[in-house]
């Protein structure tokens, strides 16, 4: 579904991405984990389409077609979502308006009508009580005044309720409790099929334990260097990264 | 003749249409000497420094509207607050149109100052009230009390509240080729009273205006006032609006100035706080393109101990457009708690637009809160990204952020209908539908 192919990417001439090569397949769950400032954040804001970075070398492309040139409301049209690690606010516009206005868009995009109001209705209903999320909630501005928790819930809430072919979820179990990780964690496993793919970024082994992957990479300084199934990401919560960069500079 | 001496000499003919033995007309001929010596003002002075009245001088302005013109309410019911029900004092070309308006003499007067200045059971009124806040040497000012004969006369006795709020609204024809109005309004609010007002300017053609209006108001102990200005005009429109708040104990005023067309705007908006505990609020919306130019000028003078102000601007300035926000808050020494809040933020959305702001505080007082803050900025790349990333094309994202830069200044307005009706002009004037109302 999602191949990158020797990947280098930078920002102000500050080379980030150093070539990076992925392959994540339909139904396919990737974990992406490394020490700060590895990538792992430019890597998902490059694939959603930022446009202050420059892509150097190297291809993107779902499904065979390539991403480079495409905005980023494009790449959404085509599918693909980033949960924010810092969601930012809008005041003035509630979380129901929001969603409405992104689903539109999305599928006017693909040259269908609006979403009739009481379908909409229905799936935001639907989709809020996944997620745990209270009706008065909904008509709050968007990210104004939320708790950490709260931003990180109402991302996977937007995720649930666009349906994306690949979802990238950037630290999303940052500033999370437990009860708060678990709802998230249930939100995006029930998103989990055969026709979607998902990559977790994440800092620590935790969210992994809910959300669990099929395979781990392990991202420093702009590269790939080591790529595992799960096991890889408890070895990296005993052993931390050190070894790994030491790994690396061999 | 450039427009001061036609001005000059048509006071001579406007004495042959009013009353001389009118104690108003000592104040006329007061004000038309200081007109006359201190003449329009120009960008030396530092108030003006910004703005210039120069092109509008050169202008033939006709400054009596030779005849009253009927309109059909059908033609421009789309300037009025029409979704709810209202008493409407409207000006066509300056001359008052009953049949577009519906005053009141019941517990309260919303009628018009030619009645206010002529008939006796007002005269106590004008007495005590008229021209008393508004400035006496500013020349603007004084030109508009020189020629003062009409305009919106607004009392509300003690503990009284007008069944509903009140438009005022001025229309120009295009009848004249170029046409100049001096409207004067007084607006009296009595201790514990209440009124909310809604004014609107509105040229109907591309025939050049030039209004000079003054309006003064006075809330009373435990008075409220809601005043809102809805400047949309068209691009040959150009409004000086000199406005004198004078607030007693414990009232509160509202002032909302929304921002969007005409060709040149220069909003004086004055607070004068002669009591204690006294709250002012003055909140703009500016959206302009073309090459529209919008100046706020405000003023706060806090002259008694523990008053507040709220001061909050917000500007979007496209294409060519220019604005000028300047902001004075004046702290008298026996004026302390006082606490005087100023913001004033602006998005650039064009290389070529320019806005100069300026806080200028003068506190003589020790023990005060005094905030200003003033941004200039462009929008924020990471937001347009989280927009965009959402399936949302860049220009609507675009519109959405600057709706949600300027939507808190449109909290506090207390009138729904207002609030709806600004969010529909801001959608369009942004030239964007999103999936909802905003």
């Amino acid at each position: 579904m999602l191949e990158i192919k020797n990947l280098h990417a930078s920002i102000e001439d500050k080379k980030i991405l150093k070539g990076i090569n992925l392959e994540v397949n339909a139904g396919e769950v990737h974990a992406i984990m490394g020490p700060n400032g590895s990538g792992k954040s430019t890597l998902a804001s490059v694939i959603a389409g930022k446009e202050e970075f420059d892509i150097k070398k190297g291809t993107i492309s779902l499904d065979g077609e390539d991403l480079e040139e495409l905005a980023p409301e494009e790449r959404a049209h085509k599918g693909i979502f980033l949960s924010f690690q810092y969601p930012v606010e809008i005041p003035g516009v509630t979380v129901t308006n929001f969603i409405k206005t992104a689903i539109n868009e999305s599928r006017k995009a693909r040259g269908l009508e609006d979403m009739p109001a009481n379908q909409m209705l229905k799936l935001i209903r639907e989709k809020s009580e996944l997620l745990e999320i209270d009706r008065k909630f909904l008509s709050r501005s968007l990210n104004e005044g939320f708790s950490g928790g709260e931003k990180k819930r109402n991302e996977i809430f937007q995720m649930a309720m666009m349906e994306p072919k690949l979802a990238i979820l950037d630290e999303t179990d940052s500033g999370l409790d437990i009860d708060a990780l678990r709802i998230v964690a249930n939100g995006v496993n029930k998103l989990r099929g055969k026709d979607n793919a998902i990559i977790v970024i994440t800092h620590y082994q935790r969210l992994l334990d809910y959300i669990v992957p099929d395979f781990v990479h392990v991202l420093h300084d702009g590269k790939i260097v080591k790529s595992g199934t799960k096991e890889l990401a408890l070895e990296l919560e005993e052993k931390g990264y050190d070894w790994i960069k030491q790994e690396a500079t061999v | 003749m450039d427009l001061k001496d036609k001005l000059l000499s048509s006071f001579l003919a406007f004495e042959n249409n009013v009353d001389l033995e009118n104690p108003v007309h000592e104040i006329r001929s007061e004000a038309i000497k200081n007109f006359e010596e201190k003449g329009f003002p120009s960008k030396k002075e530092e108030a003006w420094k910004y703005t210039s009245l120069n092109s509008l001088q050169k202008v033939d302005f006709s400054i009596f509207p030779k005849q009253e013109n009927t309109l059909e309410y059908k033609d421009i019911k789309k300037y009025f607050l029409h979704e709810i029900d209202t008493y409407k004092i409207v000006f066509v070309d300056g001359v008052y149109s009953s049949y577009l308006s519906e005053t009141t003499h019941d517990g309260v007067d919303v009628c018009l100052m030619s009645s206010a200045f002529t008939k006796p059971m007002f005269r106590q009124v004008i007495d005590v009230y008229f021209n008393q806040v508004a400035s006496k040497d500013e020349s603007l000012t004084t030109l508009n009390t020189a020629f003062c004969k009409e305009g919106a006369y607004i009392y509300i006795p003690k503990n009284k509240m007008p069944k509903k709020p009140i438009q005022i609204l001025h229309l120009a024809t295009g009848n004249e080729a170029a046409l100049m109005l001096q409207p004067r309004n007084l607006v009296v609010v009595e201790e514990n009273a209440e009124v909310q007002i809604i004014e609107r300017h509105q040229s109907l053609t591309e025939n050049e205006v030039f209004t000079n209006s003054v309006t003064e108001i006075f809330a009373a102990k435990d008075a409220n006032v809601d005043y809102y200005k809805v400047q949309n005009d068209a691009n040959t429109a150009s409004l000086v609006d000199n406005t004198y708040i004078s607030q007693k104990d414990n009232s509160v005023v509202r002032v909302h100035t929304f921002s969007f067309g005409g060709k040149l705007i220069r909003n004086n908006l004055n607070f004068y706080q002669n009591g204690e505990r006294i709250d002012s609020t003055l909140k703009g919306v500016t959206i302009l393109g073309e090459k529209q130019h919008v100046d706020h000028h405000t003023l706060v003078h806090h002259a008694q101990p523990n008053c507040e102000s709220h001061q909050d601007y917000k500007g979007i300035f496209g294409e060519k457009s220019t604005g000028v926000f300047n902001g004075k808050i004046i702290v008298d020494k026996i004026a302390q708690k006082t606490n005087a809040f100023q913001q004033n933020n602006n998005i650039l959305i064009s290389d070529k637009a320019t806005i100069n702001t300026k806080p200028q505080l003068e506190i003589f007082a020790d023990d005060v809160k005094c905030s200003h803050g003033c941004t200039i900025g462009q929008l924020d790349d990471e937001a347009l990204f989280y927009l965009r990333s959402r399936g949302i094309p860049k220009k609507e994202a675009t519109a959405l952020m600057m709706y949600a830069f300027a939507n808190n200044v449109l909290e506090s307005v207390r009138i729904p209908e207002v609030k709806t009706r600004i969010n529909k002009i801001i959608a369009n004037k942004l030239g964007v539908r999103v999936g909802f109302e905003l």
